[in-house]
């Protein structure tokens, strides 16, 4: 088993209610041989210059040839990507696992940018459901208003609507910053297990149902309360990020940060915060 | 899964077949199984138009058989047979398939039940719709190959809705298709995307009193708690209010009347819709890319939240 260790001297992430243990055992080891690095490869990764610009037009293409064009292109070099005409369809800029400027000049359909480790995303329009499904790393940025299931499952990165997205955002994530400039509707932060949910304008019923962890913070009003959400109180570290992250969004930099409501799971999961996380992956 | 989307533009006639069958076009992934449209078409207002059909265009898994034309021309020479009978003249008449057909009625009374039950007491025969603007066509197929059988592309009118099925809760018939025609209200149509899981006992109580069912489809159950509504008084957006919690399950649907059109969707937001809301045009669907099918424009559009109704009026 792993030595798991906690702590009182907690860290900042710790005292707004990001995790409460210190692991110091198993995930402390070497998994790798550094001497092997040379061996690793990351597929789907090239060498990009982001003052290299290129315009690539969509209209006609189905999402599956778009995005081995943008994976094409970015194997030629290509740091900085413009999409014209996406016209709504689905699917479009997945599985990009690379440092990359992505400009799209219009709206996306469902899962557009999902399981992406890394890009940099501007999207001048709006998005479907299930934007940046799975997103590991990186930032997306929409413009106008989002689907349901707004960054659904996310693992890292921030993800920033400025406008206003539909039911069950941040539903099952597991870190990184969902940021919404406008209202989100029901079940927001469902079953969310890290990371954290900032929503400026209202929100619907039961939020944060069945949460395990993280930290959702609500500007506007709430609908109501889900199962396993707590409000708790609104620390100086929290306004003191709050206002760092709505900054570096571009959204609500004037927003007055020590009015909004601090959400988090009031339920204790039995073993959750001792468990390695593949081990969480199957108590869940 | 299934495709929904609906269209109404407030100042104009456009051609809506044309229109609606590109946006369900757009929705073929969501299901091919049958397509269905509900056209308000622009009429003089004398006379009913009604879409009815003596046989089944029987697919898979459908409780319906096929049978011979001769079958159908039998049923044919009853029912012009009982629309006489009760007094009603055939204004005009149109065969478009061998079980499908248009007629125009002229009918004084107002209230349609009776004569929709004498007409359906005919073995084999139902009304899909009936009404002064309102046609319900709907076949086996994608959007385009029901449109180009039925010759859609010529219906100019103000507003539509229409249905992609992938066919789940019962077999691939023209019966289970969507749209349902609110049956008897003239004019009053829906589509449904979702599942509801109290439909057995919601017919139970609706058929006690004394409203009809003419599929094993979920989805019928809307029509019918509706037009059940409507008959108690209600107006439509009172009714579809009531709908949010009088029918369980996850569910948007779409109704349209003679002169609107309607969205509700269920509580815990379940099912997708994307609208687009301007001054003279609303337009809904399932996905962006029905709306798109005909405002390929950059457009601003939202998500209807979770328990919301919405109606809107020519």
């Amino acid at each position: 088993m792993a030595n798991i260790k906690t702590t009182d001297n907690k860290s900042k992430s710790q005292s707004m209610g990001m995790h409460s243990e210190v692991l110091t055992g198993r995930t402390q080891q070497k998994f790798f041989n550094p001497s092997e690095a040379e061996s690793f490869y990351y597929f789907g990764t090239y060498d990009v210059d982001f003052n290299k610009r290129i315009d690539l037009d969509v209209k006609e293409m189905t999402a599956a040839d778009a995005n081995k064009e943008i994976d094409n292109l970015m194997s030629q070099g290509y740091g900085t990507i413009v999409i014209k005409n996406p016209q709504g369809k689905h699917s479009l800029g997945v599985g990009i696992l690379n440092k990359l400027n992505l400009i799209f000049e219009g709206s996306l359909g469902y899962f557009g940018m999902g399981s992406c480790d890394g890009p940099t995303v501007r999207i001048n329009g709006r998005v479907g459901w299930s934007c940046a499904e799975n997103l590991m790393a990186g930032k997306v940025v929409i413009e106008k208003n989002a689907g349901s299931c707004f960054g659904a499952a996310i693992r890292g990165g921030d993800l920033i609507c400025k406008g206003s997205v539909g039911a069950r955002t941040g539903i099952d994530m597991k870190g990184g910053t969902i940021i919404v400039g406008g209202d989100a509707g029901a079940f927001t932060g469902f079953m969310m297990q890290r990371g954290r949910i900032i929503i400026l304008g209202d929100v619907g019923i039961n939020l944060g149902d069945s949460m395990y962890d993280g930290t959702i913070f609500i500007g506007g009003k709430i609908g109501s309360f889900g199962s396993d959400a707590i409000p708790a109180d609104l620390t100086d570290t929290d306004q003191e990020w709050l206002k760092r992250k709505l900054k570096v969004a571009e959204i609500g930099e004037k927003f007055d940060v020590s009015k909004m409501t601090k959400i988090v799971a009031g339920k204790k999961l039995w073993n959750y915060d001792n468990l390695e996380p593949h081990e969480k992956k199957g108590a869940i | 899964m299934c495709g929904i989307a609906g269209l109404i533009y407030k100042d104009k006639s456009v051609n809506i077949g044309t229109q609606l069958q590109g946006m369900l076009q757009a929705l073929k992934h969501r299901g091919e199984d049958s397509t269905g449209y509900a056209l308000y078409g622009d009429t003089d207002g004398k006379n009913f138009i009604m879409r009815f059909k003596v046989g089944e265009n029987v697919g898979e898994g459908s409780s319906s058989v096929s049978e011979e034309t001769s079958v159908y021309d039998e049923r044919i020479k009853i029912v012009k047979a009982h629309i006489l009978g009760m007094g009603a003249k055939i204004i005009k008449e149109e065969r478009i398939l061998p079980y499908s057909l248009r007629y125009e009625v002229s009918y004084d009374e107002k209230d349609l039940r009776e004569f929709s039950r004498k007409i359906e007491s005919v073995p084999g025969v139902e009304i899909l719709s009936m009404g002064k603007s309102l046609e319900v066509i709907k076949d086996l197929g994608n959007a385009k190959d029901v449109c180009d059988r039925y010759n859609l592309d010529k219906i100019v009118g103000t507003h539509a809705i229409g249905h992609a099925r992938m066919a789940t809760e019962s077999g691939v018939d023209i019966k289970s298709a969507h749209p349902f025609w609110g049956y008897p209200f003239s004019d009053v149509s829906v589509v449904h995307n979702g599942q509801l899981t109290n439909y057995w006992n919601n017919r139970r109580l609706l058929e006690n009193e004394g409203m009809r069912f003419m599929s094993e489809c979920d989805s019928e159950l809307i029509a019918v708690y509706l037009a059940k509504k409507l008959r108690d008084g209600a107006t439509l957006e009172e009714g579809m209010k009531a709908s949010l919690t009088g029918l369980d399950g996850v569910f948007t649907y779409f109704v349209a009347t003679k002169d609107s059109l309607g969205m509700a969707k269920d509580t815990m937001a379940a099912k997708p819709l994307v609208l687009y809301e301007s001054d003279n045009l609303i337009a809904m669907g399932s996905e962006e890319i029905a709306i798109r099918a005909i405002l390929p424009q950059e457009i601003d559009t939202y998500d209807p939240y979770d328990g919301e109704v919405k109606v809107w009026q020519i």
